[in-house]
């Protein structure tokens, strides 16, 4: 990739999530230049893996959809996926920057047509829909993917596999010869997005999600409740496939807890409260959620959609950490143990499906940066004057909804572009 | 009411969470708990209790000061330790619940005929006389807590227990006369003395 262009006065996204696609465009529509980096096959993050938004209750695709034409409208705008930044040095205003690029194995040719992947047997986990489904060794890694490119499976290199579905794409589209490719390149400011994954949920032992098959998290949730998801959409629970209707939802699992993460995820509140919407969407006066809550944090504009919620009497709001969760063997069902704040009652409630609200933790973790920033004491990027021009937006800056990740993102395009035009003044 | 525990209703008046937190050990981190209940559900003598720990905070807080120092949730405590294993504010739970009791115990306000109130006394005393337990005395004691022919009846039940702890030398007749110690009981005692000073100290330190 002999063509990427960058000078100090260009500007490094790193992350195509929401908030790296949003600082992108911010800075790109004002007229500077712009590379996004990502990690993986297509932008979006982990926004197009909701099923819906809160508060709206809109479609994620939607706002999807506006940005990636925005991103293609824009010259300015230089994206690169499969890619990851493995050093930086320099500093403001003069960053050398290494990128190294994974082969996709497919190139601009593909139409996404689908045929690679009807003659491809191999199938491996879905992550886009995490762990849940298979997809093939040859993959569009979801509907609205951008690029709407195919990806083959480095996995299948070398296996028959690799020379069907060459053989069977009709436009020269998948090149086995591609290789890793690293670039460096040189730019006056970086952006960092590259936003959070939720708390892995095996370490909160006392809720058994390692052990007991219908506990599982809200982001697999959000995947089940999905009509373009595994299920088609049908909250169908692991152990035996029936469809769940009476659904329990744990909050602040692996959240504001010494043992685990100690900040309050601020998320995870609002999204129950959304998730419970789900349940009723689909299963009218049968469905039934039980949300468990130390305290329910939902704030500002978003309190009006927490009292639409609270009205609903088919959603029952106990205020209790649960303690522990049993499995009884003959039904599947989770039991969940603990005592009530109001009232000090002990219960032994069973459900058919358990949903742990996960907390949020910054998808990078504090020593892994390919650059010293500074960051708190829960790994989320600080704003800070030792960072020099490289700052967070979004998720990497803090737990944070999809609102409020975008306010971070454009006031990160701001200070980058202040930067990169300090750097033209002195220079011309 | 003992004169201590006249003197603390005077010191602290209205605040119960005060007194707490300069008399009873670890009494500090009252104020930490957030309500959440991960406590109370994680107590294996959880059913057992009257007020479970979690609510045991908030009685604090609210000033029920006769119904929780007279209480016997806090003597069920078996010292496990879950709860502070689980407690997502890192509150030292096991602590706080031997020093309500202990407190509750020096105000005499603890209730008289709780068994494990009885135990930690003579086991206490036994052990504080010479610095060593006095098995024999200590056994010979818990049998007749309850009453001598109580006490005739558990001893026949246990008579098992022990020939066999005087066959593996864990007990020993002898120990009926005098009985083994550490080298200086006197030394001992001036330590105990000194520590109990020091918490009256600790007491009186606080000025409301
Ligand atoms: C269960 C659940 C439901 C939610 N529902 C809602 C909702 O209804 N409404 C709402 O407003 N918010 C919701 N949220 C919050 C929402 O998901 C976040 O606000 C949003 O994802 C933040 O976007 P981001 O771009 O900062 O991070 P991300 O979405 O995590 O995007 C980061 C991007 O960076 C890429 N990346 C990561 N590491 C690297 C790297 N080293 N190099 C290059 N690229 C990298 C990733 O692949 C990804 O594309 C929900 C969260 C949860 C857990
Ligand atoms: S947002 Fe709600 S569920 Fe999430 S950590 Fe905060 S209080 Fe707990
Ligand atoms: S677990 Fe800790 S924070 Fe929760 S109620 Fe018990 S003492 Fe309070």
């Amino acid at each position: 990739m002999a063509d990427i262009i960058a000078t100090n006065e260009t500007i490094l996204v790193v992350g195509g999530g929401i908030s790296g696609m949003t600082a992108a465009l911010e800075a790109a529509e004002y007229g500077k230049q712009i590379i996004l980096v990502e990690k993986n096959p297509s932008v979006g993050g982990r926004v197009s893996q909701l099923y819906k938004y809160f508060p709206k209750l809109c479609h994620p695709t939607c706002g999807q959809e506006i940005n990636q034409r925005r991103i293609k409208a824009n010259p300015n705008i230089r994206m690169m996926t499969m890619t990851e930044v493995t050093s930086v040095s320099g500093e403001e205003g003069n960053y050398s920057v290494t990128l190294t690029s994974q082969p996709r194995y497919v190139n601009e040719n593909c139409t996404a047509c689908g045929d690679c992947g009807d003659v491809v047997e191999a199938e491996f986990d879905d992550d886009y829909n995490y762990g849940l489904g298979k997809r093939k060794g040859v993959y569009l890694p979801h509907k609205m993917a951008y690029p709407q490119r195919y990806v083959l499976d480095p996995q299948i290199v070398g296996t028959p596999d690799a020379t069907k579905a060459a053989e069977a794409c009709k436009y020269g589209a998948i090149d086995l010869d591609m290789q890793e490719e690293t670039n460096t390149i040189t730019v006056g400011a970086i952006i960092w997005a590259t936003g959070w994954k939720p708390y892995d949920a095996n370490k909160i032992q006392p809720y058994g999600y390692d052990r007991i098959q219908n506990v599982i998290t809200s982001v697999e949730f959000e995947r089940l409740s999905d009509p373009h998801g595994p299920t088609g959409g049908k909250i169908l629970r692991p152990s035996d496939g029936k469809e769940a209707k009476d659904i329990a939802f744990i909050q602040c699992a692996g959240s504001r807890d010494q043992n685990y993460l100690k900040h309050c995820s601020r998320i995870c509140c609002m999204a129950s409260l959304k998730q419970t919407t789900y349940v009723r969407e689909r299963y009218g006066d049968e469905g039934k959620a039980s949300i468990y809550y130390i305290d329910i944090r939902a704030i500002d504009r978003i309190d009006d959609f927490y009292q639409k919620v609270q009205a609903d009497e088919n959603v029952h709001f106990i205020k209790s950490k649960v303690a522990n969760i049993v499995e009884d063997k003959a039904s599947g069902n989770p039991v969940l143990r603990g005592v009530d704040t109001e009232g000090y009652n002990r219960y032994e409630n069973p459900h058919e499906l358990v949903v742990l609200a996960v907390g949020m933790e910054p998808s990078v973790p504090a020593g892994d940066f390919p650059v010293t920033v500074k960051v708190n004491e829960h790994g989320f990027i600080e704003q800070d004057e030792s960072n020099g021009a490289i700052f967070a937006a979004g998720c990497s800056a803090d737990a944070l909804d999809v609102n409020r990740a975008v306010q971070s993102a454009t006031a990160s395009a701001l200070r980058a572009i202040q930067v990169v035009n300090r750097v033209a003044g002195t220079e011309g | 009411m003992s004169n201590l525990n006249q003197a603390m209703v005077e010191k602290y008046r209205n605040s119960f969470l005060q007194e707490v937190q300069a008399n009873v050990e670890e009494g500090d981190w009252v104020k930490m708990c957030m309500q959440c209940g991960v406590c109370a559900g994680s107590c294996p003598m959880g059913p057992y209790w009257e007020h479970p720990p979690q609510e045991i905070f908030m009685m604090i807080r609210a000033g029920k000061r006769e119904e929780v120092l007279s209480s016997d949730s806090m003597w069920m405590c078996t010292s496990c330790y879950n709860c502070i294993a689980r407690c997502p504010r890192g509150l030292p739970i096991t602590h706080i619940m031997h020093g309500l009791a202990h407190y509750a115990d020096r105000l005499g306000l603890a209730p008289k005929e709780q068994p494990t109130r009885k135990f930690a006394n003579k086991f206490w005393d036994n052990l504080t006389k010479k610095g060593r337990v006095n098995e024999l005395k200590l056994g010979l004691a818990l049998y007749f807590m309850n009453g001598f022919f109580e006490g005739i009846k558990v001893a026949l039940a246990n008579q098992k227990l022990g020939l066999n702890m005087l066959k593996a030398k864990r007990m020993s007749i002898a120990e009926m006369f005098g009985g083994h110690g550490v080298k200086d009981s006197n030394g001992l005692h001036a330590i105990l003395k000194k520590a109990r000073e020091i918490e009256l100290a600790k007491a009186d330190e606080f000025k409301g």
